[in-house]
């Protein structure tokens, strides 16, 4: 929903990332968060082979799903009609934003000078979708209740993970902002009790809120049930205790059967945080039925497509969809691990934001992300679901670099050259001859690749010269080698 | 030339070796020559294609690329001395010449290609240098195209102890990348240097006297860091140090291989 543009006025990914790294504080909070998580994903898999047939029984069972994707989704819609559920689809984010607001207003009594209050669960589609923006702009008040969530809101800031929101901020920066901005506050560096004195804030607005608004992990077809995991309670809290609950799904997280989930459930608790399974697995199947104390008395689950179908009929990029936002991708990238999730400007942010934010805004709103990427590969040896990650960060460069301004642009005129002295021998031998003779003009400085780092100097001769040389002795002495 | 019992093998010595490190190729061609190899290199070889094909820019990729599939006629195994580069023809030739004409080249070229390293391992089988004792231990970097790519992840550690008899580590965050990347250490300057300078704090922290890689790309990226930041540690390819080691070793011992 952001409008990144490629003009030069805003600041890149490139003078983003330049900023996280002149602090070394930050880069620090990164290093040490994602080397944890790292490490509880890895005892997580108790060996190579156990991780292995979790990730093709996976991978199978999401592919199954896509295949039938439209098949499903019907399914679905109609099991959820059956269960007392009320479907809806959006095709945008800005649709589904209006969807959202309308069912809310058509629902919550209209009460003068008190704003509608929304409380949210964790939900990246709701990110994606930019809803908070949307209904605050309609008056309406909302609150997200997950930790990570909450303090990042509260902060007036994104999240820099999909997983762990806030994890670019330091145990004193969440104390002050706290103490700034909570009522009766006191300063505390005491994780336990930031965490305490968070969930008492919460507690309360759980009790008020007229909405409550939550993503979906999985949606399963053949018993329309909507799977919702977290830690803390406050997905439950969302979804049962106001009385309105709207979801909002990708059309992508379908999946066919019930029996499909406990692989799934144990693939993706695993590579997100380590754990073997989520403190709270909800399971929604229905609205508050007559003889049910609890729970709210409608249940609403808007469809998103925002760019998917898009997705699915991309041959090349359909794997994308696959992906069950476990964030095991981000935790592994060198990169990320440097940056952040800010530096990308985007929703999504690390590898898997490199592959999805180029077809849901368009490769000229997100074409330099790509670009931070050394293909070294450790994000798709860790995918759950084995998208290959680097091949479609690499097929978005190609979809990049086939834009006419990028094919006429500088890098272009560079590979043309390229191909010039390096598709013809005899060529390549004379320049590349050329190149070590004239060694002593070569710069000693040479940006971008300085300042931080030496300039290599061509040798004196090249190894095909020297080859030739070689050759030519082995034939004359040739006889008695070793 | 030919010596019956000699083996034919290729050399591709990469772009990069070729005019920034070709002591590199030829350590390379001594040591299989020391082991009992006749090494053929085609002079028509340039480039893989990798640079272009990894920033996005296929056709040229191809063009490139082509050409090298004209060079291996004789059914010798490749040798080449990068993983990054190994990894091109390996994994990547086939799906960039999948609807070429020149798709059953492209596999064939790409199941002979072997990473040196992996070569030499299978090549010095049975040879064994006696343990040193010694404190000079040989800090190895694997390129992510060797560990990921190629699935090599601690050759390097293995040839060296059983090459130089010297004791071999791995630096902390041994499967992390160096943050050369190629045209990403041009694109991303920073970001590279950022990466690079972690890397290179890890195998300082190491406290080994020879940093060694099987990939000129990353040794680079590292030396370009080391040097300016006046360390004393300085990477070379692993070919040149087990060169050197073996030729140190048969000039004590005053016998030849
Ligand atoms: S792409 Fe794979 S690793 Fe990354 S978030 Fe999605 S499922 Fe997880």
């Amino acid at each position: 929903m952001t409008a990144h543009t490629s003009s030069d006025a805003q600041p890149g990914f490139r003078e983003r990332a330049i900023q996280v790294l002149a602090s070394p504080d930050l880069q620090e909070n990164f290093h040490d968060a994602m080397a944890f998580l790292r490490q509880k994903r890895a005892s997580a898999f108790a060996d190579e082979e156990h991780f292995q047939r979790l990730q093709a029984e996976s991978q199978r069972i999401k592919q199954e799903a896509l295949s039938q994707l439209p098949d499903l989704l019907e399914t679905l819609e109609a099991r959820c009609t059956v269960n007392g559920i009320q479907v809806h689809w959006a095709e945008t984010g800005a649709e589904a934003c209006d969807l959202i607001r309308q069912i809310i207003e058509a629902h919550v009594p209209h009460r003068e000078g008190q704003p509608i209050r929304v409380i949210k669960g964790k939900s990246m589609a709701t990110e994606e979708i930019g809803l908070n923006t949307h209904l605050e702009q309609h008056g309406m008040h909302c609150l997200e209740s997950d930790m990570g969530e909450f303090i990042v809101q509260l902060a007036k800031q994104s999240p820099s993970h999909i997983i762990m929101p806030a994890i670019h901020l330091r145990k004193q920066e969440i104390a002050r902002l706290f103490s700034e901005k909570l009522p009766d506050t006191p300063y505390t560096e005491d994780v336990d009790r930031l965490i305490g004195i968070g969930r008492q804030v919460l507690r309360e607005q759980f009790e008020k809120a007229d909405v409550g608004i939550s993503g979906v992990n999985f949606a399963i077809a053949d018993t329309g049930t909507l799977c919702l995991l977290e830690n803390e309670g406050n997905g439950r809290l969302s979804t049962t205790a106001p009385d309105l609950h709207i979801a909002v799904c990708g059309i992508e997280k379908v999946i066919p059967r019930l029996s499909d989930l406990p692989p799934l459930l144990s693939v993706l608790t695993r590579s997100a945080t380590g754990q073997a399974i989520t403190t709270y697995v909800n399971l929604i199947s229905s609205p508050r039925r007559l003889d049910e104390k609890d729970g709210p008395s409608a249940v609403h689950l808007v469809l998103l497509d925002n760019g998917r179908s898009r997705m699915f009929q991309d041959a090349e990029l359909q794997a994308t969809l696959r992906c069950i936002r476990c964030g095991a991708c981000m935790n592994h990238c060198p990169v990320y691990a440097k940056i952040g999730g800010h530096a990308y400007g985007s929703v999504y942010p690390g590898p898997i934001g490199q592959v999805i934010m180029p077809q849901i805004e368009g490769i000229r709103a997100h074409g330099e992300m790509t670009e931070a990427c050394s293909l070294n590969g450790a994000c798709g040896e860790v995918c759950p679901v084995g998208i290959p990650l680097p091949d479609l960060i690499r097929e978005q460069r190609e979809r990049r670099a086939q834009l006419p301004e990028y094919s006429r642009g500088k890098e272009a005129w560079i590979w043309r050259l390229w191909v010039l002295g390096y598709r013809h021998p005899q060529l390549y031998r004379i320049w590349s001859r050329v190149v070590t003779q004239l060694r002593r003009l070569s710069p000693r400085r040479l940006r971008p690749w300085s300042p931080s780092r030496a300039v290599p100097r061509p040798a004196r001769q090249t190894l095909h010269e020297r080859m030739k040389a070689h050759a030519a002795q082995m034939n004359t002495s040739g006889k008695h080698s070793r | 030339m030919s010596q019956g019992s000699k083996r034919d093998v290729y050399v591709f010595g990469t772009c990069l070796i070729d005019v920034l490190y070709p002591d590199a190729g030829m350590d390379t061609v001594h040591l299989l020559e020391y082991f009992g190899c006749q090494v053929h290199f085609p002079q028509d070889q340039t480039c893989c294609g990798q640079p272009a094909f990894n920033s996005g820019f296929r056709r040229e990729a191809l063009k490139v690329a082509e050409i090298q599939l004209a060079l291996f006629t004789e059914p010798w195994p490749i040798v080449v001395p990068s993983g990054s580069c190994a990894s091109m023809f390996r994994h990547d030739y086939p799906a960039l010449f999948a609807e070429h004409p020149l798709a059953t080249q492209a596999k064939d070229v790409a199941s002979r290609v072997v990473e040196l390293t992996a070569f030499l391992l299978t090549l010095t089988e049975g040879y064994a240098s006696p343990p040193k004792e010694t404190d000079a231990t040989v800090v190895a970097h694997t390129s992510c195209s060797a560990r990921r790519g190629l699935g090599q992840g601690a050759l390097a550690l293995a040839l060296i102890r059983r090459l130089s008899g010297k004791p071999a580590t791995e630096p902390e965050e041994a499967e992390a990348c160096c943050g050369f990347g190629g045209t990403f250490a041009v694109k991303q300057p920073e970001l590279s240097a950022a990466m690079t300078a972690s890397k290179c704090h890890a195998l300082q922290a190491t406290g080994a006297a020879h940093l060694v890689s099987g990939d000129c790309g990353c040794l680079m990226s590292l030396n370009g860091y080391l040097e300016q930041s006046g360390a004393a540690l300085k990477g070379e390819h692993i070919a040149s140090f087990l060169w050197r080691e073996l030729q140190n070793r048969t000039a004590r011992k005053g016998v030849s291989g």
